[in-house]
Order: C-alpha cells, then structure tokens, then sequence
C-alpha cells in the first residue's frame, strides 16, 4: 500500500502495515476513536429525515435493486432456491418496471443451483463461505469451502472473519486469513463480514473495517444475520465513515453491505439516507452498497404497489419465498 | 468537495400547519383572561421564512404593565403563595401535560414565529419545556429539602429572547411557580405567539388567575416592567448591554436579580478527538438553532496538528446541511429570527473579511423571500479579531488554533464571556483538567448544546450570574 498524504491525515498508512501483528495494532489504534453517544445520535438524527412521494418512489425501486436476497437456513431446498432465483429475475411479475434484485446469497452447496437458475442474467451468485457464520474451522477447510463455491459459479463470496482472533488482539491472523481467502476467490469479488454484534465497540467495528479494507475486502459486511444485534444504523454509520476515509488515503473504493435485521421499507430508506449523507452518490448504487435481507423485498414490494395504487395489498399478494 | 446529492432528492415534507390556529390579533393576558391594552400600541409579528405577517400583538405600556403586575401581587397573596406545595405540584404536572397533548401544535407555531426548523422544535424544543415544567412540580412539595428555604420570593418580572421562546418560558416560568411566586413575563418582540399559547393552557389548567400573565411588546414594555417599583425579582436572558442595563437600574433596591446573558464558547478539539463525532458537535455547536444561542460554540479551537483534516471534514460535513422551509422536516438550518439580527450577522461577516479571516459558505441557495444566511465558517481568525471576541447570534463559526492545553485554557477564557465551552477529546483525565480550567458555567464533553431540566445552566463574567435548572434554579425563587 503507497503511502499517502491526502486529506485524511490521521489514517495515512505506512508501506509495511502488516509486516508485523505490532504494526498493524499500531496503525489500527491510532484510527480516531467512535464516540458511542455521539455516533448514535447522528444515526437516530438521520432516521428521522422524511422520504415522501417522488424520493420514496426511488428509494424504493434503488433498494430492491440493492437487495442481496437471502436463504441461509438448514433446510433450504433447491426448490426454494429456484424460487428464490425467479423472484430476483422478477420480483414483481405483474409489473415488468420494477428492478431486479443485485444477488442471491446462499450457502456453497446451492450455488450451483443459482447458477443454473441465474446464468448470465445480471442478478449476482453469492455463496457465504469460510464455515460461516461462525468461522470456526481450520484455515484450509475455510480455503477449500471458498475454492468450491467459486468452482460451481459463485460471483461473490461473503466470508467470515476470525472474531476469536480480533477480540485477543491477533490482527495479523485475521489479515492474513481474509488475504489467503482473497486470493481464493479468483475473479469472484469478495464480502468481509465483521459480525458486529460480537464485536461490542464502535472503535472495534471501525477497526475490523479498515483491516479488511487493507486485505483486499472488495465490500465490508456488518453480519451473519444469525446474530443479534445485526445491522444496526450506528454500526452501518461508522462502516460507511471507514470506507469513506480508506478511499481518501488510498484512492480505492470499498462497498458497504449491512446484513440482518432490515426488515421493513422504513429501514432500508433509512440505511439509504445514511449512504446519500455520509458518502453521497458515489455508493448510491449496487455495486457499492447492498441490503443482505429476506423479508425486506415482500415489503419493498408492498410499498411500491401502495405508491403507485392508493391502496395496501395484503400479505398474499405476494410470494413467500 | 460538495455532496450535494444528484441521484437521491429528497422531496418537500412539510408538515402541516392546519393544526395552528393563529388568531388575527391578540390582546394581553392578565389576571387570567385576555385583555386589550390601555396605553399600549399593536405590533405585527411577522414568519421571518416568508416575511408574512402573522398575527397582530398588543405592545403592554405603562398601565398595562401596572394591571399586570398588580394582578400578580393579589393572586401572590391570595392564593398561590399560601398554597400547599403538592396543590401547586397538581396545577404545574396539568400544565406539563397540556404542553404534551399539544406538542405537535406549539412546535409549528414556534417554527413559524420564530424561523427554527420543526425538526427542532418538535425533537428539542416541545420535549424540553415539557420536561422542565414535570421537573419543577416534582419539586413544588419538596422544597425544605432544597436547601434555599421554603419562602417565596413574591412577584417575579421575567424578560425572555426570541431564539427560544417556549423553552426560555419554561426555565422562568416553572422554577418560579414551584416555589410559590407569581410572574409576569414579557416574551421578545418577535416571537410572541407561543408565549400566548401558553396562556391559554394556563386557562385549560384553570390555573388561578393572576399566577402567571403575559404582557407583550418590546424593549419599552421590558424596561416598565423590570424597573416597577412592586415586583420583587427580575429574571432576564437575552444581551449583555439590555442586561447591564438592567443591573444599573436594580441596583440600590431590594430586588433580586438573575441574569443569563451572551457568550462566545469556545469548543476545543484535540488531536485524539473522536473526530466523527466532533464535526457533529461543531455543527450542532454553531448550527443548531442557525446560531441564535447563547451557548453557541461560536469559537472553534482546533489542536494544529489535526486542523486541516478536521476543517476538510467540517466543509464536507456543511455542504450536507439543508437550507430551507422551516417547517420542511428535512430542514436542518432554518431562517434568520429578524431582519435587525441578519443585519448584524451580515456586518460582522463582513467586518471579518476585512480584518482578514477567510470565509467560506457552502454553496446553498437562499429562498428569495425571507431572511436567510448560509451556515459561514471564517479560518485565520485570531484572538484580536471582533468575529473571535463579539457574540454573533448567527450561523457565523471563528477557527483558531492551539498547540498545547495550556494555550487552549489561555485562548478559551480570553473573553469576557464565560458561558458555556466544548472539549473533545478521547482522554477522560484531560477532559476533567480542562473542564476545571475553563471559566464557562457549563463545560461539554465529546457533545454540545445539551440541555436538561436537572442540570443547571448559567454564566461566568459578562454572561452573567444565578443559575437556572436543577436544585440550583430554585435559589433566584426562594428566600
């Protein structure tokens, strides 16, 4: 990584960051701090912006089209994933203008079903890989079940990262292993996921996003959706704020994808708000930020039928899965 | 590097204004009702976001004042002060929970009076008067235990400004009533509708009449009032010069005095701030309320060492800031409160300028009625210069530097203000040695501009003395 002296002076990186577990401590606790009231104040601020009419039209049809629509449960079938796969290609099939979803996230072993269901339509094969969610498996089981997923068709890989490791201070392991997982993917882009809800501080959260970002994360993650809290709005904020001074100092662009927990239209207009006043247009788009949900899209969906009816449908008048 | 949205714009969601119903004019509240002045001329009081006029308001004169202050002398004697302590509790939690019933309707009018945006008003403003008047009844019964006495003071003669109408009510008006005086209180020329308001809650209360009267009208009205030879305490917020005013005219008799008076905070930033959150406290510090506090955090001291990213951070941050219709709820900085204070804050912008400060605004469009000024921040600014030493009671920021803690101290309490000042910084034991170094009545840590019925808020030096909220803000009631 060159050294930089842009803007963000406090998070100019040195050229051997990660040339020892001392280095990169030093660099990654010398990162400003996250004041918590502070950080949930600004939150709770912006959710109270009001997104009405010709907004609210768009907020709506951009977060379905930023949707990474999930299945992560034991007893998904290939059924329900076929199922899944035609809602992304149509989530509303009596309406041909409204958007596809960005992706499907599944586990390894259902990719190669996407795949045959998605090809090449534009809607994005993810696989949650390295013995997600808790990531407790030996590095070369985690490599050996990201090369799987690549190998039947994964476009993107939503790893998991060592938080045994982070929380007793051994960041050179959980670089090393996001690297090796990197390298792994090929061309596949790949998702750090941070589990913030075991990560208990705000300066933890801006730490373990940085120190993805300096491994190679393509996009940073906030959780597995298995535990609670997921994606909440404080945690997207300091995410967004890192990916926002990372691209200051390096020039490279990093995505933001919160996961579990946005269940309703009112959360994913607000996780918008927080993107356009925290970093603007520049990740207002799918390729720079992602809603990991599965309940969400029903609603996103109800929503858009309301704005452009007057009236609610009920729960029926959409698909289950 | 602006921010301005192209891809995400959000569309007007103004909030309704059918919920206020203005009348065309207003006489003055004494003795319980409404009455038409004697010797007293109307004024007009106008929405400064759209200069429309919104009401016509009786200025009180000298007989006027007279009637009010005598309607409060017999309601002192009669009733309220021989009252028990927890049957006056009962008439302040009534008054707390009409102002909450009625929250949604006192946030609008105040947005329209005064030109704050209603995201303040209904978030900031509503919450805290309520919760000042449930603080003080809560003490209504309690008073042996305050340590100031349980003996009122008598009729109180209470003169508020215009950036905090209702909220500036409330620090008055509550401590007041809870401690058994009675009051009569003038609100700012400009913004006297919520103070009426408030007067018809005190008839929904069926709080007995003359307890609380409200005389409207201008620095005249103020200066009968505080200088009538039957009121027994005076209690004004609003400038130095009206307060020093007021002292000399106090001085020799018997009346006690509070005065809550201008500042120029400042608000320190080290280099291990959490900086996120400081850019948040620096714009809430000079923004909020576009300004008009007197606790603003007018004067921002940056540490060297991090100045430039943190003015970098702050210029982004401002180009985010939404200039506009204060009853859009999406609006952040609302109007200016009068064309007399956009005056001021234009002249001494550009004394600024011509003193040397750079100044620099975001690139924000001005409705074209109105009176309107874009959030401004001046770097090179030194301690010599009138925008680092003069109150500008608008969204005018003054940078300066420091190196070390001690030439923040030195810097921060060069003014003769002292009311109120900032610390950001992620070291707890600096934060205290500071905070014991600062000569400021309330001193902030890793926040700004938070206010709270239980603490208590007043100045050092010019910004004035006694204290209001707390178990403090009962010594101005009792005796």
């Amino acid at each position: 990584m060159a050294l930089t002296t842009g803007m963000a002076r406090s998070s100019v990186i040195p050229t051997d960051v990660a040339s020892s577990n001392a280095s990169l401590r030093g660099f990654l606790h010398g990162l400003p701090g996250v004041d918590q009231v502070g950080a949930e104040a600004r939150a709770a601020s912006l959710a109270t912006r009001s997104i009405k009419t010709d907004a609210k039209r768009w907020a709506i049809d951009t977060a379905i089209s930023m949707i990474d629509l999930t299945t992560l449960e034991g007893q998904d079938t290939q059924g329900k994933v076929r199922s899944l796969c035609a809602k992304a290609l149509r989530p509303d099939p009596t309406d041909s203008s409204c958007p596809r979803v960005a992706a499907i996230c599944v586990y390894p072993d259902l990719v190669i079903t996407a795949k045959a269901q998605l090809g090449a339509s534009g809607v994005k094969v993810a696989s949650v890989a390295t013995n997600f969610p808790s990531g407790r498996a030996a590095l070369p089981v985690k490599l050996a079940d990201v090369r799987a997923a690549v190998a039947d068709g994964a476009d993107e890989i939503d790893m998991v990262i060592d938080r045994g490791a982070f929380l007793s201070g051994h960041y050179l392991q959980v670089y090393d292993e996001i690297v090796q997982v990197k390298a792994a993917c090929g061309d596949a882009h790949l998702k750090v996921i941070l589990e913030t809800g075991e990560l208990a501080t705000y300066d933890n959260v801006r730490r373990a996003s940085w120190l993805a970002m300096l491994a190679g994360a393509d996009f940073i993650k906030t959780s597995t959706g298995k535990v609670s809290p997921a994606a909440t709005l404080p945690v997207t904020l300091v995410m967004l704020e890192a990916v926002r001074d990372f691209r200051e100092s390096t020039g490279r662009q990093v995505g933001v994808k919160p996961a579990g927990g946005i269940r309703t239209t009112k959360d994913a207009i607000r996780n918008l708000v927080l993107v356009n006043e925290t970093v603007g247009d520049d990740w207002l788009s799918p390729d720079w930020f992602r809603i990991g949900a599965s309940s969400l899209l029903n609603d996103l969906l109800l929503q858009r039928h309301k704005m452009a009816t007057g009236h609610y449908d009920g729960p029926d008048y959409v698909t289950i899965d | 590097m602006p921010m301005t949205s192209k891809l995400f714009d959000y569309a007007p969601a103004p909030e309704s204004r059918a919920i206020v119903d203005i009348r065309a004019s207003y006489g003055l509240f004494i003795g319980g009702e409404f009455v038409d002045p004697i010797d007293g001329e109307p004024f007009k009081t106008v929405n400064p976001a759209s200069e429309e006029v919104l009401a016509e308001v009786s200025s009180a004169g000298r007989v006027d004042v007279d009637r009010a202050v005598a309607a409060a002398r017999a309601a002192f004697s009669q009733t309220w002060s021989g009252m028990p302590g927890r049957e006056r509790a009962k008439y302040l939690f009534r008054i707390a929970r009409l102002i909450q019933e009625r929250a949604r309707e006192l946030a609008v009018l105040e947005s329209l009076d005064n030109g704050k945006p209603i995201k303040e008003s209904r978030d900031v403003d509503l919450p805290l008067v309520a919760a000042y008047f449930f603080y003080y009844a809560g003490w209504a019964d309690k008073l042996k235990y305050s340590g100031y006495g349980e003996t009122p003071v008598g009729v109180a003669a209470q003169v508020i400004p215009w950036n905090f109408p209702l909220l500036m009510l409330a620090w008055k008006i509550a401590p007041a009533l809870a401690c058994g005086n009675t009051v009569v209180l003038k609100p700012a020329e400009t913004t006297p509708l919520t103070a009426l308001a408030f007067a018809e809650i005190c008839q929904q209360a069926e709080l007995p009449p003359g307890v609380v009267n409200i005389v409207t009208g201008a620095g005249d009205t103020g200066r009968m009032l505080v200088e009538h030879n039957d009121v027994d305490k005076i209690a004004f917020t609003g400038s130095t010069e009206v307060g020093k005013a007021i002292a000399k005219s106090v001085a020799g008799t018997k009346k006690r005095l509070t005065l809550e008076l201008g500042g120029k905070a400042a608000n320190i930033v080290f280099d291990d701030a959490p900086v996120d959150q400081a850019i948040e406290g620096i714009v809430s510090g000079i923004f909020f309320n576009q300004g008009h506090v007197c606790c603003a955090g007018s004067r921002l001291l940056v540490q060297e060492s991090v100045a430039d990213e943190v003015l970098e951070r702050l210029r982004r941050r401002m180009s985010t800031l939404r200039l506009g219709d204060p009853l859009d709820k999406n609006t952040d900085i609302g109007a200016i409160n009068s064309a007399v204070q956009l005056q001021k804050i234009r002249e001494l912008s550009q004394i600024g300028e011509d003193e040397g400060a750079q100044r620099w605004s975001a690139d924000c469009a001005l409705p074209d009625r109105g009176y309107w000024f874009p959030p401004t921040v001046f770097t090179g600014v030194t301690q010599a210069h009138r925008i680092a030493r003069e109150e500008i009671f608008g969204p005018v920021l003054s940078v300066l530097t420091f190196r070390t803690p001690d030439e923040a101290i030195e810097k921060a309490n060069n003014t003769p203000y002292g009311l109120s000042a900032g610390v950001w910084t992620d070291k707890g034991s600096r934060i205290l040695s500071m905070a014991n170094r600062l000569r400021a009545g309330v001193v902030w840590a890793n926040t700004f501009n938070k206010f709270d019925p239980t603490s208590p808020f007043g100045g050092y030096k010019e910004s004035g003395f006694g204290r209001e909220g707390g178990r403090h803000g009962l010594e101005g009631y009792l005796r």
